[in-house]
């Protein structure tokens, strides 16, 4: 049976998972994509076409690292030239000058910036690169480029003690939004995840500290904020439902309605080599699955959030209970919560923090 | 914050109305897009940086002439400062201008 799909309103292009960070909370999924399936330019600039014909009004360039591709330059033109609002969501490498200003004049809307930390060494121990004196160098030169800007801070228990010298960071640049967005677990996150979920004290003081920010900077910086889904009460609408807004191109071509679906087994994903962008979204079985409210079980099938949050994650369900059906787990009235409470419990029962680095599963690149 | 009348909204930058062709009109926002309208399109449409808070006033009262015009001019400085807050719109007071104006 066919639910009855809305039209797509932004495309996130994986336009490659080669990266020169080694980030330990990589959404990426575990098994990369290799370099030689990669979509051509060609074949990515009919998608822009095809997606801005049904409806789809953003795409967001990402990866890895979507600057790794030789041809970025001419994907943005594309992408623009079909009409869409283009975002490159980056982590400033491997980028100079000259490059920045021919994204500019290709058409580039929105430079979203990623930043491991405020303190260089930190940083560099969670990309497994020295990356952080270069993205401060790119930030120099965005000051001078008519280009919006969001910095996006990835927040984790070792970091989430920085984020009065972010919010600096943050202030001394040209950005117009800053995201302080905390690491979920999934992908390289969830391998990681003993040493990155912050505390429930971190947690507070973080909100201490961010609340007021947000009302200082109102009408010049825009304050986001996330908080890990597991020390929620509710699940977060995960790409705002299942197959209703959102379509992932992975490196391939192949088409997910999520980053992390492809842990989900059973499920099969079209390539938009095969099969327009349309024909995917509204009858591939892999957008299908979860879409609307039919696969759902109690206590979601009768829940008065259930349009809200959609039953929450997939992803989420599945890594934690063993079934991607399930309630999300993180939901106070999942029948699995305690799972999460066990996780929660785990973490804030240790007193002092560990001073020696932690053995990172560091993200690796594709073949 | 209250738009100030003599000040000249524009779009921020990063924002944008999408392509006149397409069949539903957009202001695209970074991380966001606002479905526009009737009032909310022509108000956006003005914001060019060369009309005032006042001038773009005075035209959609002239365009919705049978709505109160009091009304007309809450709802359009309350747009336009939520808009504000969501750094979608600058607006510049430029007293130069408003000085030549004057004489």
């Amino acid at each position: 049976m066919i639910s009855a799909a809305q039209t797509p309103l932004a495309l996130i292009a994986e336009l490659t998972h080669r990266c020169p960070l080694h980030c330990v909370y990589c959404s990426n999924p575990l098994e990369l994509g290799r370099r030689d399936g990669e979509l051509t330019t060609e074949v990515w600039s009919r998608v822009f076409r095809e997606a801005a014909e049904a409806g789809v009004l953003q795409v967001d360039f990402t990866g890895g690292e979507p600057l790794a591709r030789t041809d970025i330059v001419e994907l943005v033109r594309a992408a623009r030239e079909s009409g869409l609002y283009v975002n490159l969501i980056t982590s400033g490498l491997p980028l100079d000058e000259v490059r920045l200003d021919e994204l500019v004049h290709a058409g580039l809307d929105h430079f979203q910036l990623s930043f491991q930390g405020a303190r260089e060494e930190s940083a560099n121990e969670i990309s497994g690169t020295k990356a952080h004196a270069h993205k401060l160098r790119v930030l120099d030169w965005l000051k001078t480029s008519r280009l919006a800007l969001t910095l996006n801070f990835v927040i984790h228990r070792r970091n989430i003690d920085q984020l009065d010298e972010m919010l600096e960071l943050g202030e001394s640049s040209s950005a117009s939004r800053i995201e302080f967005a905390n690491v979920q677990y999934y992908g390289w996150a969830f391998a990681n995840r003993e040493n990155l979920l912050p505390t429930r004290a971190q947690l507070d003081r973080s909100v201490e500290i961010l609340r007021p920010a947000a009302d200082r900077l109102r009408g010049k910086i825009q304050i986001e904020f996330v908080v890990p889904d597991y020390y929620a009460k509710y699940p977060k609408a995960c790409m705002g439902g299942w197959g209703q807004k959102f379509m992932l191109v992975a490196p391939n071509g192949d088409a997910l309605p999520c980053h992390a679906a492809r842990i989900i087994p059973g499920l099969h994903f079209d390539n938009l080599k095969n099969r327009s962008l349309l024909e995917i979204w509204e009858r591939s079985e892999a957008f299908q699955k979860f879409r609307g409210e039919e696969w759902m079980p109690e206590p979601c099938k009768s829940c008065d959030r259930r349009a809200r949050d959609f039953g929450g994650c997939r992803c989420q369900a599945l890594l934690l209970t063993g079934d991607a059906k399930a309630t999300d787990p993180v939901c106070f009235l999942a029948p699995q919560r305690s799972k999460v409470d066990a996780l929660l419990a785990a973490v804030n029962g240790h007193s002092a923090e560990p001073v020696t680095k932690p053995s990172w599963l560091y993200r690796s690149n594709p073949a | 914050m209250t738009p100030e009348l003599n000040s000249r909204p524009c779009l921020a930058v990063g924002c944008r109305l999408n392509d006149k062709g397409q069949p539903s009109r957009v202001l695209h926002m970074p991380e966001r897009a606002l479905r526009l309208n009737g009032p909310s399109l022509e108000i956006i449409e003005r914001c060019d940086g060369k009309r005032t808070v006042r001038e773009i006033i005075s035209e959609l009262q002239k365009l919705y002439s049978k709505a109160e015009p009091k009304k007309v001019e809450e709802d359009i400085l309350g747009y336009l400062a939520r808009l504000h807050d969501q750094r979608a719109l600058d607006f510049s007071s430029d007293k130069a201008d408003r000085s030549t104006e004057a004489q």
